[in-house]
């Protein structure tokens, strides 16, 4: 063993520093999972989207396989925020891990006013979820533009003082112009990105596979397109990128880290094997400890120019 | 090399042991039962076979040709024995998931998840079990016959199938000691108005302190009414298309009438077993 520098996995987001950069991506995530090993290892704990009201969420059937991912169109089911502040929040704040609640709202107002409302203590930061394609028809979100994403997170901005996250959608075809609305607004930091919209086909009874048509596409199909923003986000914005889309093994990490992100969301990945999270914050100790890379700043945004050929 | 069955080792809290995990199984047997159903047995590691009757587990399957089943499949479970390592499944070929369980052979690792949800219970004023099934949720009752016997219950198990030897677990809820009733399409002995005077008769005569069924529609709106009438609880086993099998999703929810409200639960978490009254 090459043990002779001692690893430092801390991820720093703005002024958060975070004890590793895994942690869960929003949606896939639950006291659930602590069935399944200690949550408190995870880097921080990132929540299922709450809304301000309770709301049921879509018909089923809310999920259907596709290759390599799966498309869900679960519609954010939400307890509302009394719920979250009476009955989540003290479970959550008991772990030692940092809590990073995620909000979304149909009108800029609701959103607003919820932002206040979830910013307690015991929560670490919040997440604005500006980009599901399962809450507006045809997938539509704040996020598709640069113009409402500023004036959205403009004023969640000013109705909180914990750091803000905004969570970004592939379906915009700005991604840079959005990014940069978000940070100009007053976002510390960005989360790269949502699902994509898609939709499925059942041939034989004509019907589509889900039941609310089309919803949202995770997992390793969509990872490079999750790579290619968070790169283009890194490059454009001078606040911490974090990488979410399709990540499930070291491999990934490492591609989404040397592209510029400052830490990574695991989502689909733990659908298929609970125990992932904790199994990548291991192996990316080893990769580390076997190179003799002592930080992950090593390692952010490392990506070199392309070995590209060039034409006479 | 990696030794086969074994638990992916993950950190668990101080003192405290998963109540789940996901295991490397090996392929003891995978055949077919009879033209539409086929059982899969696995060598399975002591950790996962703490199980209760109705309890399931997420098989990753693995992939047909031509095919690409992505999330894991949830599965109840057919038959376990920790004192040996066993854990079986009976299955029917439906779709991309079981095609792919079709192709494992013996010796082949095979990677589950669980075990997951809650079981039935059998309170001890249950003394006289009736099991009403059709199809493949005979499958998800077989292990009912085992604890039943082993808590000194009384189990008559009507077994229903379109045809008399597609009849699922016959031999099985036998060797437990269960009477067993054939039902079937063929003779009209299956419709809810030929099982109706058939199942009052037996509670008639106080053979039935609660019910159980899995697998059928038609079933459980007979159990529902039958309850209602004479006072009788019950058990059913449901079904929906998950995700992660965990809870987390909340893909799976269903529709439950509790009271007078109608609420949504996860099949995977708050089940998949339910009051028969309160199932929609």
């Amino acid at each position: 063993m090459k043990d002779l520098h001692p690893v430092d996995l801390s991820a720093h987001i703005g002024t958060l520093t975070l004890k590793n950069p895994i942690m869960p991506a929003s949606g896939t995530f639950s006291e659930d999972l602590a069935d399944v090993f200690d949550l408190d290892v995870l880097g921080a704990h990132v929540l299922k989207t709450i809304m301000h009201g309770t709301r049921t969420g879509n018909p089923t059937p809310r999920v259907c396989d596709m290759q390599s991912g799966m498309i869900n169109a679960i519609g954010i089911p939400s307890k509302g925020i009394d719920h979250f502040r009476d009955e989540m929040l003290p479970y959550w704040a008991a772990f030692k891990s940092p809590l990073v609640v995620s909000i979304s709202a149909h009108s800029v107002d609701e959103f607003a006013r919820l932002c206040g409302e979830v910013s307690l203590p015991g929560v670490t930061a919040i997440e604005a979820n500006i980009s599901c394609p399962n809450i507006e028809a045809d997938g539509n979100a704040f996020a598709m533009r640069p113009d409402t994403t500023h004036e959205v997170v403009t004023r969640l901005r000013a109705e909180t003082d914990l750091p803000l996250w905004a969570k970004l959608t592939p379906n915009t075809g700005e991604p840079v112009e959005v990014a940069r609305a978000a940070e100009a607004a007053g976002a510390d930091a960005l989360v790269t990105a949502n699902t994509m919209l898609g939709m499925s086909i059942d041939i034989g009874s004509r019907r589509p596979r889900l039941g609310n048509v089309m919803g949202g596409m995770s997992g390793p199909a969509i990872k490079p397109i999750a790579l290619r923003m968070t790169y283009q986000c890194a490059r454009a914005c001078d606040i911490p990128v974090i990488g979410c889309g399709g990540i499930a093994t070291l491999d990934d990490v490492l591609e989404f880290l040397i592209a510029g992100a400052r830490a990574v969301q695991i989502g689909t990945a733990t659908f298929q094997s609970p125990t992932v999270m904790a199994r990548l914050i291991t192996e990316l100790h080893g990769w580390m400890t076997e190179r003799g890379i002592a930080t992950l700043d090593e390692i952010i945004g490392s990506i070199e120019a392309p070995e590209a050929g060039v034409f006479e | 090399m990696t030794q086969i069955p074994t638990v992916v080792s993950v950190p668990v809290p101080q003192g405290l042991r998963p109540r789940c995990s996901e295991a490397t199984c090996l392929v003891r047997s995978n055949t077919p039962v009879n033209g539409e159903y086929r059982r899969l047995v696995l060598e399975a590691p002591e950790a996962i076979l703490d199980c209760q009757p109705g309890q399931f587990f997420q098989l990753l399957c693995p992939a047909p040709k031509g095919e690409h089943p992505f999330l894991r499949r949830p599965m109840s479970i057919y038959g376990y024995d920790k004192a040996t390592g066993r854990l079986e499944f009976l299955y029917k070929v439906t779709g991309a998931g079981t095609r792919g369980l079709a192709t494992l052979r013996p010796g082949d690792a095979f990677n589950v998840l669980g075990p997951l949800g809650h079981g039935f219970s059998m309170p001890i004023e249950w003394q006289n079990l009736m099991l009403v099934a059709r199809g493949v949720g005979l499958a998800t009752l077989a292990p009912l016959a085992q604890m039943a016997q082993e808590k000194g219950r009384k189990l008559t198990a009507i077994c229903s199938a379109r045809r008399p030897e597609l009849a699922m677990s016959v031999g099985l809820f036998e060797s437990f000691g269960a009477e067993v009733i054939v039902v079937h399409d063929q003779d009209g002995s299956s419709t809810p108005e030929a099982l109706r005077p058939l199942i009052e008769s037996r509670i008639a005569q106080g053979m039935v302190d609660a019910f159980y069924t899995c697998g059928s529609s038609r079933l459980l709106r007979l159990l529902q009414d039958l309850g209602d009438t004479h006072g009788i609880p019950g058990e059913i086993a449901m079904e929906q298309q998950m995700a992660c099998g965990l809870g987390m999703c909340q893909a799976c929810v269903r529709s439950f009438r509790v009271g007078d409200r109608i609420i949504q639960r996860r099949v995977c978490r708050e089940g998949p077993v339910f009051p028969i009254a309160e199932a929609i």
